[in-house]
C-alpha cells in the first residue's frame, strides 16, 4: 500500500511518480495541502497514465498557481480588524498552507476515507435523447471513474449540455440508462439526483441573485440537512446543529475557492469571475460525489484560467469527481485525466488528452476534413 | 379596478428588483441590524409596549375619530398586519403570486362562524377553540388547492389562486347551509365579563380585540421570523429566485412550495377567525377579489419580502380609509395610483427585501468583515455602484 499522503505532501521533493503509479492500487491523498506542487505531482496521473510531457506541463501550471497564490492571497485588501481577510494578508506561507489544510477539513469531510481509483463511480449507458425528430444523444455510453477528471468536448452542438443535462436529471433519457455507483437514477427528482451525489454548475450562471454569497452557498449545503418545517419553527437544537455546520462549511468553501472576503456581498454584486467561483462553492456544499462543470471558463482570460485549473485540481484532490464540458483546449488539456469527445450526440473518441489531441476523428471533427479520414 | 390590473406586474417587478438602492429607510435597517441583540430588544420593548397603549393613549393627530372609532380602527390595522405577514410568506418570501388569498381568510370566517353562531346547525364549540381549528380547517384547503397547482408558475398560478377567491365566494353564495347574503349573526368571542356584567370582547370594544389580534401576530412574527431564518426560509427565497437552480442545489421545490402556501393558508384563516368574532357576522359580502388585491396592495406596497415592510403597507392600507373617511370611497384608486407610482420609482416597496436569512449569521458576518459597521457601509458602497453600472 501507498504511504499516507500527509508525508507526501511536507516532503518538498516528491516521490518520482513513476514509482508510485507502480505500486498497485493507488490511493488519492485527499489533503488540501495536495494542491501545492509537490501534492500535485505526486498523484496527477491519478491512476491514469499521462504523457510525460503533458504531466510536466501540468505540474508546471500549477507551479505558477501556486506562486500565483502566494502572490495574490495577501495582497487582498483588509476589510477590517480580525476579519478572515485581515488574518489571512498577515499569516505566513506556512500558516497559509495550515489553514488550506484546516479549510479543507470542513469542505471534505470524509476525505480520510481514501479511494480507489478505477472504480466506477459513473456510468452512462447507451443514453439517448431525442427531441421530437431529433436525436440530441445517440445511445452515448462511458464510465466515469472516481478521482478523475473527465473531459467533455465537442464541436458547438454536439450534445455535451444535453448530456449534462441526462445525468443530472433534468431531462430523463429517451432510452439508456445513467448510474451512480450502480444505482439507476431512473425517474427520481432533481433534488433526489443532487442529494445521491451529483452537483453542477451551468454554463449560464445562475445564482440566487438577492442572496449573499454566503447564502447562496449555504442554501447548497442544506441539500444535506434534514430539519423539518415544524424544527425550524420551534428552533429545535438540530436546526441550530445544522444551521452551524451549514455556515461554517459555507465559510470554508468560500475561502477554498478563494472568494471569503465576499461572503456579505449580494451574489449578483460579485464579479463575473467570482460569481463562476461562487456556483463552483454552491455546487461543492451539496457534497457531491461527482461535480459537473458545464464550461466554468466561458469568459475567462488566460490567467484566470490557470487559477480555475489550480481549483479544478484542488478539487479532485480534495476527493471529488470531476465532469468537466469546456472548449478551451489547453485547459482541457491541461487538467482533465481522460477525455470524450461528442459529435453529433454521437461519442466518436475517448482517451487520455495525448490519445485525443492525434485522433484523427477528432480533429475531423474540430477542422473539418474530408469525409473518408474521418471513419 | 386600478389595483386589480396592476396587480400582476407588480408581482412581477417585486421578483426582478433590479436595484439595491439605499433609500430613506434602508440605512435604518442597517444600523438596526449591526446592534447587537441586547440593544435591539432595549428598543423593541418600549415600541411593543406602545403599540399596546395606543387605543388608551388615542394620540390627537394619529386618532381616527370622529369618523371612525380608534381601538376598532387600530383593530383593523393589526387584523390586516396579521393578513399581510400571513400573504409575505407566500408571495414575499416563496414568490408565489397569490391573488386568492381572501379565500383562505373566508375560510377561517366561516369556521367561525358555523361552530359559535347560533344560526348555524352545526355542533357548538367556545370561540378561542375556533382559532386553531380554522387554521387547520385552512391549512388542508391549502392542501388541496396548493398539491396539483403549484407545478404552475407565475401567472398560471396568479390565475389559479384568483379563481380558488371567487369559487370559495360563490360556494357560499349557492351552498345552501352557508346562508348566503344573510349570513350568520352573533358569531362568538373569547368569554369574559366586565364589572358591569357586559362582555369584554363585545362587537363595539376593539380595544380588547386589538389587544387580542396583536399578540397573535406578535407569536405569529416570531415563528414565520423562525422559519425566514432557517433552512426553509432559504429554500423560499431560493425558489423565488430560480426555481430550476433551487432544485438542482437539492431543493423539494414542490415540497417548499407546499409548506409556503399552507403555512400562508393558516394564517389567513386565523385572521379570518379572528375577524369574523370582532365583527359578530358573517356573510358572503367581504370576501370579493378587491379585498384580496388589497391584501396583496398591502404586502407590494410595503415591500414584499419584508415583515416589517408589510406591516406598514397594511397599515397604510387600513388606516388611511378609516382616518380620512372622506378618502374612503376612492380607497381603490388612490392604492392604485400610489401602486404604480411606487413600482416606478422604487419597485422593491417602502422597504424592500432584507437578507437576513441565516440564524448564525451575524457571527458570520461580524467574522468575514471585522465590525459590525464595516458592514452596514459597505454593503452601501454595494448599493450605490450597482445603481451607476
Amino acid at each position: 500500500m501507498t504511504e499516507p499522503t500527509g508525508d507526501d505532501r511536507r516532503d518538498p521533493a516528491a516521490p518520482d511518480p513513476g514509482t508510485e503509479r507502480a505500486s498497485g492500487t493507488e490511493r488519492i491523498g485527499r489533503h488540501a495541502a495536495d494542491a501545492t506542487p509537490a501534492g500535485t505531482a505526486a498523484h496527477t496521473e491519478g491512476g491514469v497514465e499521462l504523457d510525460e510531457q503533458t504531466r510536466e506541463e501540468a505540474v508546471q501550471r500549477a507551479d505558477e498557481h501556486t506562486e500565483h497564490l502566494a502572490a495574490e492571497g495577501p495582497g487582498l485588501v483588509p476589510d477590517g480588524e480580525g476579519s478572515i481577510v485581515e488574518q489571512l494578508a498577515h499569516m505566513t506561507a506556512e500558516e497559509l498552507a495550515e489553514r488550506e489544510a484546516e479549510v479543507a477539513e470542513v469542505v471534505a469531510p470524509d476525505r480520510d476515507i481514501a479511494v480507489e481509483i478505477g472504480d466506477t463511480l459513473l456510468s452512462m449507458d447507451a443514453v439517448t435523447m431525442r427531441f421530437g425528430g431529433l436525436v440530441a444523444l445517440d445511445a452515448v455510453s462511458f464510465d466515469l471513474k472516481r478521482g478523475e477528471i473527465l473531459g467533455l468536448i465537442g464541436p458547438n452542438g454536439a450534445g455535451k449540455t444535453t448530456c449534462f443535462n441526462a445525468l443530472t436529471g433534468v431531462y430523463r433519457p429517451t432510452s439508456g440508462q445513467v448510474r451512480l455507483e450502480g444505482q439507476p437514477l431512473g425517474r427520481r427528482s432533481r433534488h433526489q439526483i443532487t442529494r445521491l451525489g451529483i452537483a453542477r454548475t451551468f454554463q449560464n450562471i445562475r445564482l440566487f441573485g438577492e442572496m449573499t454569497a454566503l447564502e447562496n452557498v449555504v442554501v447548497g449545503a442544506d441539500a444535506r440537512h434534514r430539519t423539518s418545517v415544524v424544527g425550524a419553527l420551534l428552533r429545535l437544537p438540530r436546526h441550530h446543529r445544522e444551521e452551524r455546520q451549514a455556515i461554517d462549511r459555507a465559510m470554508a468553501l468560500l475561502e477554498f475557492v478563494g472568494i471569503a472576503h465576499r461572503a456579505a456581498d449580494k451574489a449578483r454584486n460579485l464579479p463575473y469571475g467570482d460569481q463562476r467561483r461562487l456556483e463552483i462553492a454552491r455546487a461543492l456544499a451539496t457534497e457531491p460525489k461527482l461535480l459537473c462543470l458545464d464550461e466554468p471558463a466561458a469568459g475567462f482570460n488566460p490567467a484566470e484560467k490557470d487559477n480555475l485549473m489550480g481549483l479544478i485540481r484542488k478539487i479532485r484532490d480534495d476527493g471529488y469527481t470531476v465532469l468537466l464540458i469546456e472548449h478551451d483546449m489547453r485547459l482541457v488539456m491541461g487538467v482533465t485525466d481522460r477525455i470524450v469527445v461528442l459529435e453529433f450526440g454521437r461519442k466518436i473518441a475517448e482517451g487520455l488528452p495525448s490519445e485525443i489531441r492525434e485522433n484523427p476523428a477528432v480533429i475531423a471533427a474540430y477542422l473539418g476534413v474530408p469525409d473518408d479520414a474521418t471513419a | 379596478m386600478t389595483t386589480s390590473s396592476t396587480s400582476p406586474k407588480t408581482g412581477t417587478a417585486s421578483e426582478a428588483t433590479p436595484t439595491t438602492g439605499r433609500g430613506w429607510f434602508f440605512g435604518l435597517g442597517d444600523r438596526w441590524n449591526s446592534l447587537p441583540r441586547p440593544q435591539q430588544w432595549a428598543w423593541l420593548v418600549p415600541v411593543v409596549v406602545l403599540i399596546y397603549a395606543l387605543p388608551l393613549l388615542n394620540p390627537p393627530l394619529l386618532t381616527t375619530e370622529p369618523g371612525t372609532n380608534f381601538p376598532l380602527a387600530l383593530f383593523d390595522v393589526a387584523r390586516f398586519a396579521l393578513i399581510a405577514i400571513g400573504l409575505n410568506v407566500v408571495v414575499g418570501q416563496a414568490g408565489l403570486l397569490d391573488l386568492g388569498y381572501v379565500g383562505f381568510f373566508a375560510i377561517g370566517s366561516y369556521v367561525a362562524a358555523l361552530l359559535t353562531s347560533p344560526d348555524s346547525v352545526l355542533w357548538h364549540i367556545p370561540y378561542l377553540w375556533t382559532l386553531p381549528l380554522a387554521m387547520a380547517v385552512t391549512m388542508v384547503f391549502g392542501l388541496i388547492l396548493g398539491a396539483p397547482t403549484l407545478r404552475l408558475r407565475g401567472d398560471y398560478l396568479a390565475i389559479v389562486t384568483l379563481g380558488f377567491g371567487e369559487i370559495v365566494r360563490l360556494l357560499a353564495t349557492i351552498v345552501e347551509p352557508l346562508k348566503g347574503q344573510v349570513g350568520f349573526q352573533s358569531v362568538g368571542h373569547p368569554p369574559g365579563t366586565n364589572s358591569e356584567g357586559n362582555a369584554i370582547f363585545a362587537v363595539s370594544n376593539g380595544t380588547p380585540w386589538y389587544w387580542l389580534c396583536v399578540t397573535i401576530t406578535i407569536i405569529v412574527l416570531f415563528l414565520v421570523g423562525n422559519l425566514e431564518r432557517s433552512r426553509v426560509g432559504r429554500a423560499w427565497v431560493a425558489i423565488r429566485e430560480d426555481e430550476d437552480a433551487a432544485e438542482i442545489m437539492g431543493v423539494a421545490t414542490i415540497r417548499f412550495k407546499l409548506w409556503a402556501f399552507v403555512i400562508g393558508a393558516a394564517i389567513g384563516g386565523l385572521s379570518g377567525a379572528l375577524f369574523a368574532g370582532q365583527i359578530g357576522f358573517v356573510n358572503n359580502q367581504k370576501f370579493d377579489v378587491p379585498t384580496s388585491v388589497l391584501f396583496l396592495a398591502a404586502v407590494v406596497l410595503g415591500g414584499s419580502g419584508n415583515k416589517v415592510g408589510v406591516i406598514l403597507g397594511a397599515f397604510v392600507v387600513s388606516y388611511i380609509p378609516n382616518r380620512f373617511v372622506e378618502l374612503a370611497a376612492y380607497k381603490y384608486l388612490i392604492f392604485g395610483v400610489a401602486l404604480i407610482v411606487l413600482m416606478i420609482f422604487r419597485p422593491q416597496g417602502l422597504l424592500g427585501a432584507r437578507q437576513r436569512l441565516l440564524a448564525y449569521g451575524r457571527q458570520a458576518y461580524l467574522r468575514i468583515v471585522g465590525k459590525p459597521e464595516q458592514l452596514s457601509s459597505d454593503s452601501s458602497l454595494k448599493g450605490e455602484g450597482d445603481r451607476i453600472s
